[in-house]
């Protein structure tokens, strides 16, 4: 079992209200509860405060640092952009950095955003230098990302997959094939590919693929042995989809094991479940990923679902049933009515607690106490067959206390339990097994 | 009819001895034979294709750029036989009839190009469809709101709102950057000796009226017609008026 650690790293400013559930609105600062939520793509950065980034960045790498010392095999970073709910736009840049401070866990990236990078060769490079620091930790991830990474950096929506595949196929050759070589493709064209640093791990670092809800990205992924790492869902839903993995596997001929399978769910340990469940409650506040059902903010549907971004119908995995994920992603734009139009309902007068009570309910929000923590982590980890598991913490509007207490808990009690519980289910992680060459690692 | 080996729709009304009459729809792509049309092929020949990629007609996987369409309705007329044309382009599809007059003027006896994007304003910017809602975008071509519910409805049918869907991917395709514009365009028009005819909605929210002036100053023979009072989508809000302009001048 592999066990990682990981938050979105959101932008928390209580003095500029962005903090909690409360945000300026034209520079008027509202009273709590009044305050409408982050709207995605809809902040503008005349907020940004650098003072406050300056620690925030420097909170996550610390919680990093300690969550390695606590014994988690991985830290893992994503990458938004344009995005309160996410400070890591640049995230080569914090792996770098842990490559350095960290001694032992994997950096875990998922992921760089691959169709957004019209320069596939730099991030090659990047990894290839993040990897050779860091002795061989990195584990790179690719994503197609979602409307909000196209509109930042200006990726023609509709050659999101395409670009998606050519750019992991330049970087996989670049990394594995001895230079110089020409690269005429159809998205990315090079006449010298020949960088000097080439990853320490060989024949290249491990890739694995974060994903929701694209079947052609799942069906991909299983077709070159990557381990599908689902991000969030309801556990039904990303069970039949890891059943469709399974199946893509088996038609190119090989069979799929729990080192294939990972997934990311919000976990939040205190001492008792009463304190638990009352922190546990600030991942629905504040500037966190306004994907999630519940969350204070609001998504812009049509940016999310832009042009040619992802089939408007058929082709779509099981968790198209986790309807507010779906919408989020802006998936069913075209049959559903514009959502954008509607009055905003002031903060003070939405009711949250519903959804968090069912997000508990249906395991997508996991608090409690070592002990029940421990419990409902080996349903979801048997449930689903998982060699890999990150737990999602300190966001929303936790605070470093928060974080810290939390993580304390976990290396004493809960990640032992959990390595106990894969070891009595056999799920062996991809560092037991690997997945590529499906032998004991 | 096949055109490089894809098939292209038309839709085609009137007769008479005078010019057929081309009109290319917008980039929202075109619902059916309009009031519009009606009303133009009341004076004649009117053949109303959809776009390559657009509605009926199959996407060409390999387009990059509006000129590729234009290239692909030329032989498409060539198919069809109508070697000498009038054309009316409006919006989107009047950036496409310039490019068709940049690569074979002789074609055309007069160009009208309505409320059409391709050039990078002087003033202002062209209202970026990409950041917005269908609606939102399509309201915006409209100065009179009670015109779009009249002819899309307060709230859009799916069929409606597929076709924008539709549409928008294809439009995406040719012009995400720049949006709206082509670096070259402006450097070729002045090669273009056909009479043409600039229309602007008085309050287009969409192409700012300095592009109908770069557009009438690039061409060395033409004028450019405001109509007041009417938005982006001229010849939904104003259809008698717009013919009325068009056929004018063709004649």
């Amino acid at each position: 079992m592999f066990l990682g650690y990981f938050t979105e790293r959101p932008y928390q400013d209580p003095e500029a209200g962005i903090s909690g559930a409360f945000l300026t609105e034209g520079g008027q600062l509202f009273a709590p509860g009044d305050a409408p939520g982050v709207i995605d793509l809809g902040t503008s950065n005349g907020l940004y405060n650098p003072r406050v980034a300056h620690q925030l960045y420097n909170r996550y790498l610390d919680e990093k640092v300690y969550a390695e010392e606590m014994g988690f095999d991985g830290l893992m970073l994503n990458e938004h952009h344009a995005s309160l709910f996410c400070m890591g736009g640049a995230i080569n840049v914090e792996a770098a950095i842990l490559a350095r401070i960290t001694k032992r866990a994997k950096i875990v990236l998922l992921g760089n955003v691959l169709p957004i990078w019209d320069d596939p060769m730099w991030l090659a490079e990047e990894l290839a230098e993040i990897d050779l620091i860091s002795g061989g930790r990195l584990v790179p991830g690719w994503v197609r990302g979602t409307g909000r990474e196209s509109v930042a950096h200006n990726a023609q929506s509709p050659f999101n997959w395409e670009r998606f595949q050519e750019a992991h196929d330049f970087v996989i050759k670049t990394w594995t094939t001895d230079g110089p070589f020409r690269w005429e493709g159809k998205h990315f064209q090079y006449r010298y590919v020949n960088p000097w640093s080439r990853p320490m791990q060989q024949p290249h670092p491990p890739i694995w693929i974060p994903g929701t809800l694209s079947k052609n990205t799942l069906r991909w992924a299983a077709e070159h042995r990557y381990p599908y790492i689902m991000l969030g869902g309801e556990l039904d839903a990303v069970r039949e989809s890891f059943d469709y993995y399974r199946e893509c596997a088996s038609n190119v001929g090989y069979e799929a094991g729990p080192e294939h399978f990972g997934y990311v769910i919000k976990v939040h340990v205190e001492e008792s479940d009463d304190q638990a469940y009352e922190v546990g409650r600030k991942y629905l506040q504040g500037p966190s990923n306004p994907f999630i059902e519940g969350n204070q903010g609001e998504v812009r549907q049509h940016l999310q679902s832009l042009p040619g971004l992802s089939p408007r119908k058929g082709d779509m995995l099981p968790m198209k049933r986790d309807r507010a994920q779906a919408k989020a992603r802006g998936v069913d734009t075209a049959e559903a009515p514009p959502k954008e139009e509607k009055p905003r309902v002031p903060q003070a007068e939405r009711d949250f607690s519903g959804s968090y009570d069912k997000q508990i309910e249906r395991f997508n929000i996991v608090v409690g106490s070592p002990e029940t923590v421990i419990e409902r982590m080996h349903h979801v980890v048997e449930t689903l067959q998982l060699g890999s598991v990150f737990l999602w913490d300190g966001d929303g509007a936790m605070s470093h206390e928060d974080a810290m207490s939390s993580l304390t808990l976990m290396g004493r009690h809960v990640l032992p339990a959990m390595r106990q519980i894969g070891d009595d289910l056999n799920l062996p992680g991809p560092y037991d097994f690997d997945p590529p060459r499906g032998s004991v690692g | 009819m096949q055109v490089a080996g894809l098939r292209v729709q038309y839709l085609e009304a009137g007769a008479g001895a005078g010019t057929p009459l081309l009109v290319l729809h917008r980039s929202t792509g075109n619902p059916g034979w309009l009031p519009f049309h009606e009303e133009l092929s009341g004076g004649g020949r009117t053949v109303v294709p959809d776009l390559p990629g657009y509605g009926q007609s199959e996407r060409p996987d390999w387009a990059r750029e509006p000129r590729d369409l234009a290239i692909l309705l030329h032989r498409a007329l060539d198919h069809i036989g109508l070697d000498r044309v009038s054309v009316v382009g409006l919006g989107f599809g009047g950036w496409v009839a310039a490019e068709m007059a940049v690569l074979q003027q002789q074609r055309f006896e007069r160009l009208v190009l309505v409320g059409a994007p391709g050039i990078r304003p002087d003033e202002g910017e062209i209202l970026d469809q990409m950041m917005m809602a269908f609606e939102v975008y399509v309201r915006a071509c409209f100065a009179d709101q009670s015109a779009f519910d009249a002819e899309f409805g307060e709230q859009p049918d799916a069929a409606t709102r597929e076709l924008w869907d539709f549409s928008r991917e294809m439009t995406a395709r040719l012009t995400w950057k720049p949006y709206m514009w082509d670096w070259r365009l402006p450097y070729l028009l002045p090669e273009v000796r056909t009479p043409a005819l600039l229309v602007w909605g008085g309050e287009d929210g969409v192409v700012p009226r300095s592009v109908g002036r770069q557009y009438r100053d690039a061409l060395p023979e033409a004028r450019l017609e405001v109509v007041e009072g009417a938005g982006h989508m001229v010849e939904v809000e104003r259809p008698p008026e717009l013919a009325a302009l068009v056929r004018a001048f063709v004649a």
